[in-house]
């Protein structure tokens, strides 16, 4: 399934490149990041490179993908939960449900478990994956992937089990952002780190989004922390502060402000549009993003230090 | 917060009075797996009076947080600092919660119907809902796999606590027992409004009346109910928080009044 690749070479290229070579229209694209990491500039350059048609897969779908749905790049809309954190709404997207407006959107509709069960599926090449969720609710009724199988074993009580099982979900790409990486993608994680790896091995290609680009020695003086190995990784994009206005652990902190105004910006289309010509189309990347919001802006999201202990691998004498 | 008032001479809000009753509930209980907004409020006044060693659990994969601030969200950075575990959430759905790790989940819901059963997910027709609220989230999970389920909701109005949910997202055991698959959980066993406490005792029972908070009537409480709401036993009448209780939460739990509005 996956070319062989010169395992020496690296992997590093700008976000432009990454998303054009490997963002298509009508692709299945996960964005993955629970709230921590959330993939946001690779969205706005999928925005910016006027991706179409997409089948977007993402637990939390928030502000990035209600975004991605202004600009007219989602058709279908696969997710565990649609809504602006604890913040409020998202508008573009309850729109797009409520009243068709502009255009329809598919959704399919999950819980976190299930949506975890089918990355895990998907990475794992298996038809389905069996949860013990969803008896008695309307979820399968509006959602015919999610199904009902016997179990071949007798249950604890020696009886028959029926239980809920949900399909693999292998998107063509898989975004994750993350902490730091070496160039050829040994990606290492800290803090919440949801589904991300999951997410990458289920996907054809997988782009991972970092804050810094470490040497090899960096990444190899903590191995446990790997979260993503490089054999699952197409692409290395160096882009810093490209969480905003979600988190990095460590490097800087969740822009509370800008998610709690996103509800009043985002409820007014023509005041969504604005936004987007301003902070999306009308920059050229994620640097120009990052200088226009000013360094005394990225000051009041600064964090102190909480390091961890170093642990010993020890070597052999 | 410098205008800030020493010791407990302001009127108790309804927000103060639902996160000590809440609080309350957690006596004795281990593993919590809490929600934003008013449960925070509720695990972080119960581990200062009623729960020390309680375990708070956070969807977001953090088990056994210690935060130095109150999160604004159940990702907030400072609930992984200091924490115990962070887990990926495989390991948070898979092992911990299915696994039958907590102990009560808090819940919130847009709907909640006599059993317990929950709708978060439209009013009105899926379809074309009239509202597209936020869906599942764990919900679903937390309900079939928790002990025990706590339910914190403001507004206590027929059409929150309806007589049939629009949609039922996260459903009870009851529901679930009728297509023939028993959950771990024993679904939703306390819900506390702005006007009293419901209880309910498990599979087969449904959510009763049986407190009301100071100045409500057992009769206001049916009328804002959409089924006809059964009490069980005598309606007793909430304590009123205590000096002790008001100002941990003010002064200790959440001093910015971030929850306590």
């Amino acid at each position: 399934m996956r070319r062989t690749v010169d395992r020496t070479a690296g992997k590093v290229m700008s976000m432009r490149e990454a998303v054009a070579a490997f963002v298509h229209d009508g692709d299945t694209v996960s964005l993955e990041g629970f709230t921590h990491l959330v993939p946001t500039a690779a969205g706005h350059e999928i925005i910016r490179q006027g991706r179409r048609d997409l089948t977007v897969v993402r637990m939390t779908a928030d502000i990035v993908v209600d975004q991605m749905l202004a600009a007219g790049c989602v058709t279908r809309l696969v997710s565990s939960f649609v809504g602006n954190s604890s913040a409020g709404s998202l508008g573009e997207l309850r729109r797009r449900i409520e009243h068709a407006d502009p255009e329809p959107l598919a959704f399919e509709e999950y819980s976190h478990y299930g949506m975890v069960c089918r990355y895990l599926a998907g990475a794992q090449r298996l038809p389905f994956y069996p949860l013990r969720s969803y008896a008695g609710s309307d979820l399968p009724a509006v959602n015919p992937g999610i199904r009902q199988v016997v179990s071949p074993y007798p249950a604890a009580d020696g009886g028959t089990e029926r239980i809920h099982v949900v399909p693999p979900v292998n998107p063509d790409v898989t975004i994750v952002h993350a902490q730091r990486a070496d160039r050829r993608g040994n990606t290492q994680i800290w803090g919440l780190t949801g589904v991300q790896a999951e997410a990458v091995y289920a996907a054809g290609k997988a782009v991972v989004v970092v804050e810094e680009l470490v040497a090899d020695e960096v990444v190899r003086s903590d191995p446990n922390r790997t979260l993503i190995p490089a054999h699952a990784v197409d692409a290395v994009v160096v882009c810093p502060r490209g969480a905003h206005p979600s988190f990095a652990q460590g490097y800087y902190d969740r822009d509370n402000a800008f998610y709690r105004s996103w509800s009043a910006i985002s409820k007014d289309p023509a005041r969504l549009r604005a936004w987007l010509a301003e902070w999306v189309y009308g920059t050229a990347d994620h640097a120009e993003y990052v200088a226009r919001l000013g360094e005394g802006f990225w000051a009041g999201l600064a964090v102190g230090e909480a390091l961890s202990r170093p642990v010993n691998y020890g070597r052999r004498l | 917060m410098n205008e800030r008032d020493p010791g407990t001479a302001r009127p108790v809000t309804s927000s103060e009075l639902l996160s000590v009753v809440a609080s309350r509930e957690l006596a004795g209980r281990r593993a919590v797996f809490a929600g934003i907004g008013l449960p925070t409020l509720a695990v972080e006044l119960a581990r200062l009076t009623v729960a020390p060693g309680i375990e708070v659990v956070y969807e977001s994969g953090v088990c056994g947080a210690h935060p130095s601030r109150l999160p604004e969200t159940i990702a907030d950075a400072v609930l992984v600092t200091g924490a115990e575990a962070v887990v990926p959430m495989p390991a948070l759905f898979g092992s911990v919660l299915q696994g039958g790790r907590i102990d009560v989940g808090f819940l919130g819901a847009a709907q909640i119907d006599r059993w317990g059963s929950l709708n978060t997910s439209v009013i009105g027709d899926w379809d074309r809902p009239s509202v597209r609220l936020p869906g599942s989230g764990g919900a679903v999970e937390v309900m079939a796999n928790a002990r025990e389920v706590f339910v914190v909701m403001r507004r206590h109005t027929p059409r929150s606590f309806a007589g049939a949910l629009d949609f039922c997202t996260t459903p009870g055991p009851d529901r679930a027992l009728a297509e023939g698959i028993r959950p771990l959980g024993a679904g939703v066993t306390r819900v506390v409004t702005e006007l009293g406490v419901l209880a309910r005792e498990g599979v087969g029972d449904e959510l009763r009346l049986v407190a009301v908070h100071p100045g409500v009537t057992v009769e206001e409480v049916r009328a804002a109910t959409g089924w006809e709401l059964r009490t069980a036993g005598p309606v007793a009448t909430t304590a009123p928080p205590t000096d002790a209780e008001l100002r941990l939460l003010r002064d200790e739990v959440d001093p910015d009044r971030v929850y306590l509005r």
